[in-house]
């Protein structure tokens, strides 16, 4: 927010806001970044304390909802002080889905190493996009913190990325089960564990949208790549 | 519910909304001093439009152009044109007080006439109009209905204006401007002096009252002007900086000023 207002109670409870937000998607990252270790170590330990620490994640988001109640009906924000608070309520939804997803992959592991499942399927595209997908949230939350709509539409741009990544996968996901009906079971917890990371680029390209809602006043949502690229721009 | 359908019906009407009055390069002058520069805006029929702005912005001195009351005072003049449905109002031989009853006034502080209820409110129409005892009865009551007063004040129409609270004042001097069936009441800061409780009487009289009125309404409260109004106008220093939809102006204005003054920042 370049400009003061004249309450610098307000200020404060706006950056507050902001901060707390961009402290729960560091927590989200966190979280993913972790799922991800337990996935590719194959490691039971690592996907329990994501399974624990999705309680933090919860509780942030309750807590990040009720500030914005709460700033709502002291400073009946308007403008772009409101599409901020508005963006804030939104984006942590994302954020706590993410971090549901995050869980979920944690847990599929889990089942994966309980099954005695290890990767005898090639699962490169999980592990490429898992990156891909942490990255973009990371980015996705550098732009909402500098309003900056350009790098908020390469985010959106990205997630297409992510989402080819993981068809491409199911392509090799189906075929490795017409050739093995042995590995069906493995691989059905494969695509929900891919299919969840593909859900965490589809969050932070949210969250990016936002940005644009807040910088620009454009709701950029469900409209074609070319628009948001010159809302973003304009 | 009638807000709703209000705003239903504006939006299916598209363009073809009709202008109550439109106003083009109008400038106004206090003695040497320039208080509104170049204004050009369009006051929409049945609709409310709110002028918003820091104090002395003009908001208040344009509200008092459209019924020339500023021709009260000395060395107050405007130039350019005022049209009342067509009509240039700044015309010099304009009859002030047939547009005055047209284009009528609620300004911040109550104003009831020292006289009884009954009195504030016939006193205007008896100007106009030459009405029989049970012809004037009715319309008493109807004004007084029209600014949702008629219950409270019934059973006391003999006792002064001066004995009503400021809020229900507030209201008998609407049921006074609405009596004499104008087409425009000008609103100068209405509930500035009142209660929330008595706010938010008049605010839901005003929504009420667009179905048959013009309303242009001047307030400090940004938030009364969201809640009230279908096109709102922010002024800076004499001049209009921005006017449009008040849902448009109030999450995303166009102009950064406009943007700076709603959301209470410094430029």
């Amino acid at each position: 927010m370049p400009d003061k207002h004249l309450s610098s109670q307000f200020d404060a409870d706006l950056n507050s806001l902001c901060s707390r937000l961009l402290e729960m998607g560091g927590l989200v990252e966190s979280q993913i970044a972790t799922a991800m270790r337990g996935f590719t170590q194959m490691d039971v330990e690592i996907c329990n304390t994501v399974i624990q620490n999705e309680k933090l994640v919860n509780d942030m988001e309750i807590q990040i909802d009720s500030d914005c109640a709460e700033l709502i009906a002291r400073r009946q924000p308007i403008a772009r002080d409101l599409r901020l608070v508005m963006a804030v309520s939104k984006a942590i939804t994302n954020l706590e889905r993410a971090g549901d997803e995050a869980e979920r992959v944690a847990k599929r592991t889990i089942k994966l190493i309980e099954a005695g499942a290890s990767h005898n399927i090639n699962v490169a595209e999980i592990r490429l996009s898992g990156q891909m997908a942490i990255s973009l949230l990371r980015r996705s939350l550098d732009a909402f913190a500098r309003l900056d709509t350009v790098a908020a539409a390469e985010v959106v741009e990205e997630d297409r990325q992510i989402d080819e990544e993981f068809r491409g996968f199911v392509r090799k996901l189906i075929s490795y089960m017409m050739e093995d009906p042995h590995t069906i079971s493995i691989g059905l917890d494969m695509l929900t564990i891919a299919k969840a990371i593909e859900r965490i680029g589809d969050h932070s390209k949210n969250i990016a949208e936002f940005v644009i809602y807040i910088a620009k006043g454009e709701d950029v949502r469900h409209i074609p790549h070319e628009e948001l690229l010159r809302a973003a721009k304009e | 519910m009638n807000d709703s359908t209000q705003s239903q019906a504006h939006q299916s009407q598209g363009g073809a909304a009709k202008n109550a009055i439109e106003i083009r390069n109008m400038n106004f002058y206090y003695g040497s001093f320039q208080g509104l520069k170049d204004i050009n805006m369009d006051i929409e029929e049945k609709k409310v439009t709110a002028f918003i702005g820091p104090s002395g912005c003009g908001k208040s001195t344009l509200l008092r152009t459209l019924n020339r009351m500023y021709d009260l005072y000395p060395g107050q003049r405007a130039e350019g044109e005022i049209k009342f449905y067509g009509h240039n109002i700044l015309n010099k031989k304009e009859d002030l007080n047939l547009l005055r009853s047209k284009i009528g006034m609620v300004f911040q502080k109550p104003t009831p006439f020292p006289m009884s209820i009954y009195d504030n409110i016939a006193f205007g129409v008896r100007l106009y109009e030459n009405l029989s005892k049970s012809e004037m009865d009715e319309r008493v009551e109807w004004a007084l209905n029209k600014a949702a007063l008629w219950s409270e004040a019934k059973d006391k129409l003999n006792q002064s204006g001066l004995s009503l609270s400021g809020g229900q004042q507030q209201r008998l001097c609407i049921a006074r401007g609405v009596a004499v069936k104008p087409s425009v009441i000008l609103l100068d800061e209405p509930t500035s002096a009142l209660d929330p409780i008595s706010t938010g009487k008049i605010e839901e009289l005003i929504s009420e009252l667009k179905s048959d009125y013009t309303i242009a309404i001047v307030t400090h409260n940004m938030q009364q002007a969201a809640r009230v109004s279908d096109y709102s106008a922010y002024m800076y220093l004499g001049s209009l900086v921005e006017f449009g939809k008040t849902d448009e102006l109030f999450i995303k204005p166009k102009r950064k000023e406009t943007e700076d003054y709603i959301t209470g920042r410094f430029g």
